[in-house]
């Protein structure tokens, strides 16, 4: 059946996104503080997402990643500072503009209603509609579910899946949105082993590719492997930001998450190893 | 009404993953709704104590609209034009109007057991309606049941959208416990009303808390057409936002939806439908929660089929069970309102048990 022609459809006036160079910014924080109710949670960030780079946001339980995360997404207003995506203040974007512009992957992901898988990921593709990148939809779509590895359960609904399936499939909803800069929040913490390693090396692909990956991992080892740049939390401000190699040391981490460690490298790849110092 | 998203044209056509168009049944389930529709308008028009053939309604029909056809004798004609096609008309609009607020409302709130009947908002509409009869006003003419309704309808929605939602959702069991304080607070407000009215007021008023269809006429179609037919003309539009709301409020608005606009458009469209039922047929329960659905079961829960099917559907079920009030007892009637919660209790009770199943106790 051919998709008829609506007479009601209206050609939005929607700034597209233009592609940028490698290294220029994505996605800046300057002298950002934000407030949850009473409790300040970030103070004093500064931090650039670079395009063609996969930067990596680590640090102990409630040290404000997913906060940070949250406000480089516009989600929360800041109270100090300003957060510019794309060259300009978020709060001058209208969310249909923002949603060209970044794509975000909740920590958990739920759906009110049994949508398919193939739908779910297909809802990536909304704020594409009625713009002339509305073509890639389908090869988008199909691209997302191939990489991470959902295909075949395309028809099954979202409830009927497991949890670390729904996480590839959020993933892959997030990537079909084709966002220049991709937030993802904690995207290997439901995953095994093999999904975790699919999920960084997609996260390498984009930033070859030209996009501005931010992602929280808790797994020091997945960021030294993959990352280009750590930037570490203590307590609501970032105490170092820089190559994994350079900034996990043993000890800086050990005093940021009070658990000594110790640090090496890997006998191959040279890439920094984090174990916690235990006990012979 | 046909599915016409202003985003996105194609309907009946989804491309799946491998690239392939699969055919939804939802233009089948369309056509099937709507042949069903007719057919029972048709015998809802001709059964009845005064019963017309199925040939002779549709010749005074096409004599009306000057397509040839026969005009029936003096009785017939009156009982047709001045009470059964009234009352089929307002079966039509009022199930339309449940059906389609009972899809809405299941969407912006996430939460597959919200109903303008169980979690209040129909009460509350009802207070308004019933308030502007006992007091007897009559600033708006032939609208101002319905203008009354609407306010009060309006402010129920957004105090149960205001009491049942903490940190961005609706958890099933705020949301039902809202629903009994709000209808027990609606139920003595009613009660007040009653207690200070006099008899001829009582009267409409215990009409309206049955739910009853029995005194359409023309100019109440006219008083509520206006309200259904532009709640039911705009939801459809927001079908692919409702779409994204699934996600939740945050991924909604990463995804480019305004999610705050959303919710307070499609409140004000749910306060609008549920006005434009309540103020003519009192509180008829259950209807936009089982259409709805069962809609979901047969067609999955996009909502760019969903809203129209659910007009649709709730259009249908108000004119069979019109229809039924008016003949399984006869000479007497059924009030519609104690019919539909007649069935559409067990069936809410089934949806309580299988969605604390589903989600492995209360959430």
């Amino acid at each position: 059946m051919k998709p008829l022609k609506n007479p009601f459809r209206v050609r939005v006036r929607r700034l597209l996104p233009a592609p940028l160079s490698p290294g220029s910014p994505v996605a800046e924080a300057r002298g950002l503080r934000v407030r949850l109710g009473q409790r300040p949670v970030l103070d004093s960030i500064d931090l650039t997402a670079r395009a063609g780079e996969v930067l990596a946001l680590v640090g102990p339980n409630g040290a404000g990643k997913s906060t940070l995360l949250a406000a480089l997404a516009a989600d929360l207003p800041a109270e100090q500072g300003e957060v510019r995506i794309d060259g300009r203040p978020v709060t001058d974007w209208s969310p249909a503009e923002l949603a060209l512009r970044r794509a975000v992957l909740p920590q958990s992901a739920a759906l009110s209603f049994p949508f398919p898988v193939a739908e779910v990921v297909r809802m990536g593709r909304a704020p594409w509609a009625g713009t002339e990148r509305a073509d890639e939809d389908d090869p988008a779509v199909a691209s997302a579910m191939a990489a991470t590895e959902v295909t075949e359960f395309a028809e099954r609904p979202f409830s009927a899946l497991s949890g670390g399936e729904r996480a590839r499939v959020a993933l892959a909803r997030v990537l079909a949105q084709r966002a220049p800069l991709l937030l993802l929040d904690e995207p290997t913490a439901a995953l095994d082993l093999r999904h975790q390693e699919l999920v960084l090396r997609i996260c390498r692909e984009r930033a070859a590719a030209g996009d501005a990956i931010v992602v929280v991992l808790h797994d020091l080892g997945l960021a030294a492997a993959y990352a280009d740049r750590a930037a570490v939390l203590h307590g609501g401000r970032i105490a170092v930001v820089g190559p994994p190699a350079g900034v996990f040391t043993g000890e800086l981490l050990g005093e940021v998450y009070r658990q000594p460690v110790e640090v090496f490298p890997h006998p191959r790849t040279g890439a920094p190893l984090v174990v916690p110092t235990r006990g012979a | 009404m046909t599915t016409s998203s202003p985003e996105r044209p194609r309907t009946d056509t989804t491309a799946t993953a491998t690239g392939k168009p699969r055919r939804s049944p939802s233009f089948a389930l369309t056509a099937g709704l709507l042949a069903a529709l007719l057919l029972c308008c048709l015998l809802s028009a001709g059964l009845g104590a005064y019963s017309i053939p199925l040939g002779d309604v549709l010749g005074s029909v096409q004599h009306r609209l000057g397509l040839g056809g026969a005009a029936l004798d003096r009785v017939g004609e009156s009982v047709l034009w001045n009470v059964r096609l009234p009352r089929v008309a307002l079966a039509l609009l009022v199930g339309a109007s449940l059906g389609c607020a009972g899809a809405l409302m299941q969407g912006v709130f996430g939460n597959p057991l919200a109903e303008p009947g169980v979690i209040g908002i129909s009460s509350g509409a009802a207070v308004g309606a019933v308030a502007s009869i006992a007091l007897g006003l009559n600033f708006f003419g032939n609208w101002t049941v319905t203008v009354c309704a609407f306010a009060a309808g309006l402010a129920t929605v957004l105090l149960v959208y205001a009491l049942s939602r903490s940190g961005g959702r609706t958890e099933v069991v705020t949301l039902i416990l809202t629903g009994i304080a709000v209808n027990a607070f609606a139920g003595a407000l009613i009660g007040l009303f009653v207690f200070f009215a006099d008899n001829a007021q009582i009267s409409q008023i215990t009409f309206w808390q049955l739910g009853s269809l029995a005194q359409a006429t023309w100019p109440k179609v006219l008083a509520v057409l206006p309200c259904a037919v532009l709640g039911l003309l705009v939801a459809p539009f927001y079908a692919r936002k409702l779409d994204l709301l699934a996600l939740g409020e945050r991924s909604a608005r990463h995804l480019g939806v305004d999610v705050e606009r959303l919710r307070i458009v499609l409140v004000l469209v749910v306060a609008l439908l549920t006005a434009a039922a309540v103020a003519v047929a009192g509180i008829i329960s259950f209807v936009g929660l089982l259409v709805p659905h069962l809609l979901r079961m047969a067609n999955g829960p996009g909502h760019r089929f969903l809203i129209p099917g659910s007009a649709l559907g709730g259009a249908l079920v108000l004119v069979v069970g019109d229809l039924a009030a008016r003949t399984v007892a006869d000479p007497a009637e059924l009030p519609l309102g104690v019919l539909t919660a007649l069935f559409g209790s067990p069936f809410f009770f089934w949806l309580l048990r299988r969605t604390r199943r589903k989600q492995g106790g209360w959430a």
